[in-house]
């Protein structure tokens, strides 16, 4: 009988610290996620969470985790040559048919930054694939920045708004996400656009209430959710909000759908 | 065609059906209820006819077997995952008509919610037949006419308790030869039709009336009364919630078992994330958050029924007294005083 909840393993091939609180592994895997798809890593001592993929390429793809909380992982202490194990990749990812060739704006708020980053480094690589790319990426303070090289980077090829909700930081702005959204001339896209909006669950509301202030129609809202997942395949329910499940019907939801996802 | 398996006289039947089935059956453990003195009726593997309790409703429900409390699912180590083993045993699960539709609820999701069956229910479930205990006229707290869920008409066996023994409906052709020389008997099951409970599930028309609802400040009396404990969702004959956990053997963490968990939404924490996100964190919102599950939301995925089977167990397990027929009740009046506002 086929066992959907079976982790397989893979072999770390390195290890890399972003910043004080986060390291990138990358795992020799042959899993293609889609962008936005996520994976059921296995934590030894606690388990399983979902984890989104920040970069992909022929047989490898790394994610990102943070060792944050009283207890550091001893997950933190695998080094290259190290076995993880993996299951998935899980979800419906970015609708990338419906993105492909527009305008697109990105809001993120903290770690929501993960689930679109891997997409973002395909609009970084790939020009032609958006018209152009707007990212307004805030978070709550110096620590909580993560992504820094990325961020450097997108700052060169992309229109790029950065914040911090209440602390100074030079060439940052300082306040929260929602509050540079007016910022963004949205009929300057000629209706040719989609919005992407991932962070916690506070800061997706309101920034998707201020986007459809800004005029924005909200079927050109996409938005991320998180939730705890134990299985991933619909049984837990864990991630359930009324009858969706977001491991199965998400994470990514129009904000058609997502403005009645109410927990 | 039906038989009387005699009271005095089973001793052999019980061990022949015993030689190629596990019977598991509702089963009295004495001086183990939530009060002094008081018993409790769960399921358990049973030997014969005489440890099964009939005239009385169990206080939890058969899903136990099906999917029990806490099991191992995995065993890992450094370099590998091993699903844990399962019997291949036949099973017969005696089970009451609202348990058996509990386990078609359940099953909806367990094998087909988002096209993949679990493993650990299907091969459970895939060594189960059903035998019917007959209910003759239910228990003050049962609701299961309004909620449809009082007949049934597929088992392989179903059974009566009378005075001169139990009464059984072979209706599997491979039992059959379990009962060959028994002395026959009329018997067919009959089913409750009427309740001295009885509620209207109330129609949510759209999703902003759904809004509107959770919002209803009804909701807002739990807070002061609901413990979050979650007893009414362990005893709930439907509820499938669960949560993996791993266990670690001794020193090395690579080396254990991922065990499931059954969970509660009732209970503080149910949703929470790593990075201090929580959904729900009051009594009044997770007790919302179970009512609207049981009477909207599950049927609204699956189509044809309500969650709830109405068995009653999660009022008797309350040590709130939280009703669940008033609490609906409560729900209905919420739904009918915004519909006719919204009109
Ligand atoms: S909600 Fe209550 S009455 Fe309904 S199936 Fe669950 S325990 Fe039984
Ligand atoms: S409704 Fe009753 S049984 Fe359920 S969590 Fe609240 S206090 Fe416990
Ligand atoms: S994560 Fe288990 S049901 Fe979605």
């Amino acid at each position: 009988m086929n066992n959907p909840i079976m982790p397989v393993p893979c072999e770390i091939l390195s290890v890399k610290q972003e910043s004080r609180h986060e390291y990138t592994y990358r795992v020799k895997t042959d899993i293609r996620p889609k962008h936005g798809q996520f994976l059921q890593l296995s934590i030894p001592k606690i388990g399983e969470a979902p984890i989104s993929v920040s970069g992909q390429g022929d047989g490898w793809l790394d994610f990102t985790i943070r060792s944050v909380g009283k207890v550091t992982n001893d997950i933190f202490r695998k080094r290259a040559g190290d076995t993880l194990f993996l299951r998935g990749a899980y979800g419906n990812g970015w609708p990338l048919e419906q993105l492909a060739g527009k305008h697109l704006i990105f809001i993120t708020g903290g770690t929501g930054l993960a689930p679109v980053r891997s997409l973002l480094n395909h609009c970084a690589t790939d020009p032609g694939f958006a018209r152009s790319v707007r990212l307004i990426a805030g978070f709550k303070n110096e620590e909580g920045i993560i992504f820094a090289e990325d961020l450097a980077r997108w700052q060169k090829c992309f229109q790029t708004t950065y914040a911090l909700d209440k602390d100074e930081k030079a060439g940052w702005r300082t306040g929260l996400v929602t509050a540079f959204i007016k910022e963004i001339d949205f009929h300057a896209f000629d209706a040719d656009y989609a919005v992407l909006i991932v962070g916690p669950p506070v800061m997706m509301k309101y920034a998707g209430l201020e986007a459809v202030a800004c005029g924005v129609p909200e079927e050109k809202i996409w938005v991320s959710f998180e939730r705890k997942m134990s299985c991933a395949i619909g049984k837990c329910g864990h991630c359930r909000i009324d009858e969706t499940y977001v491991c199965l019907d998400g994470p990514v939801f129009n904000y058609q759908q997502a403005k009645y996802l109410v927990d | 065609m039906g038989y009387l398996i005699g009271k005095g006289e089973d001793a052999a039947f019980w061990a022949k059906l015993r030689q190629d089935y596990d019977i598991y059956a509702p089963k009295r453990f004495p001086k183990q209820g939530r009060f002094s003195d008081t018993d409790i009726i769960r399921y358990d593997r049973v030997e014969s006819g005489a440890e099964i309790v009939f005239d009385e409703k169990s206080d939890y429900p058969a899903k136990e077997v099906l999917t029990p409390i806490c099991q191992a699912i995995l065993y890992f180590t450094e370099d590998e995952y091993r699903a844990s083993k399962a019997s291949q045993r036949p099973i017969l699960l005696f089970m009451r008509p609202c348990d058996i539709h509990a386990m078609q609820h359940q099953e909806k999701i367990y094998l087909e919610n988002g096209g993949v069956a679990d493993l650990y229910y299907r091969r459970m479930r895939e060594r189960v037949h059903i035998v019917l205990m007959e209910c003759s006229e239910g228990w003050d707290t049962c609701f299961c006419v309004s909620m449809g869920t009082n007949r049934v008409e597929d088992y392989a066996l179903a059974v009566r308790q009378t005075e001169q023994g139990l009464l059984f409906d072979v209706r599997e052709d491979a039992l059959k030869t379990y009962f060959a020389g028994q002395p026959a008997a009329d018997f067919q099951p009959v089913f409750v039709e009427k309740n001295s409970v009885s509620v209207t599930v109330p129609e949510i028309a759209d999703k902003e009336l759904l809004l509107k609802l959770k919002e209803h400040p009804f909701w807002q009396q739990f807070n002061g009364r609901c413990e979050s404990c979650g007893a009414c969702t362990i005893a709930c004959s439907t509820c499938t919630c669960f949560t993996t956990r791993d266990v670690i053997y001794g020193d090395n963490p690579a080396v254990g078992e991922r065990r499931r968990v059954t969970s509660s939404c009732q209970v503080s924490g149910f949703d929470d994330m790593a990075g201090g996100i929580s959904f729900r964190k009051d009594a009044a919102s997770r007790m919302r958050y179970k009512m609207l599950h049981k009477f909207r939301d599950y049927k609204a995925r699956f189509g044809d029924h309500h969650m709830c089977v109405g068995c009653g167990r999660c009022t008797d397990r309350c040590p709130q007294f939280i009703s669940v027929t008033a609490t609906l009740e409560k729900m209905a009046a919420a739904v009918a005083e915004l519909s006719s506002a919204s009109k």
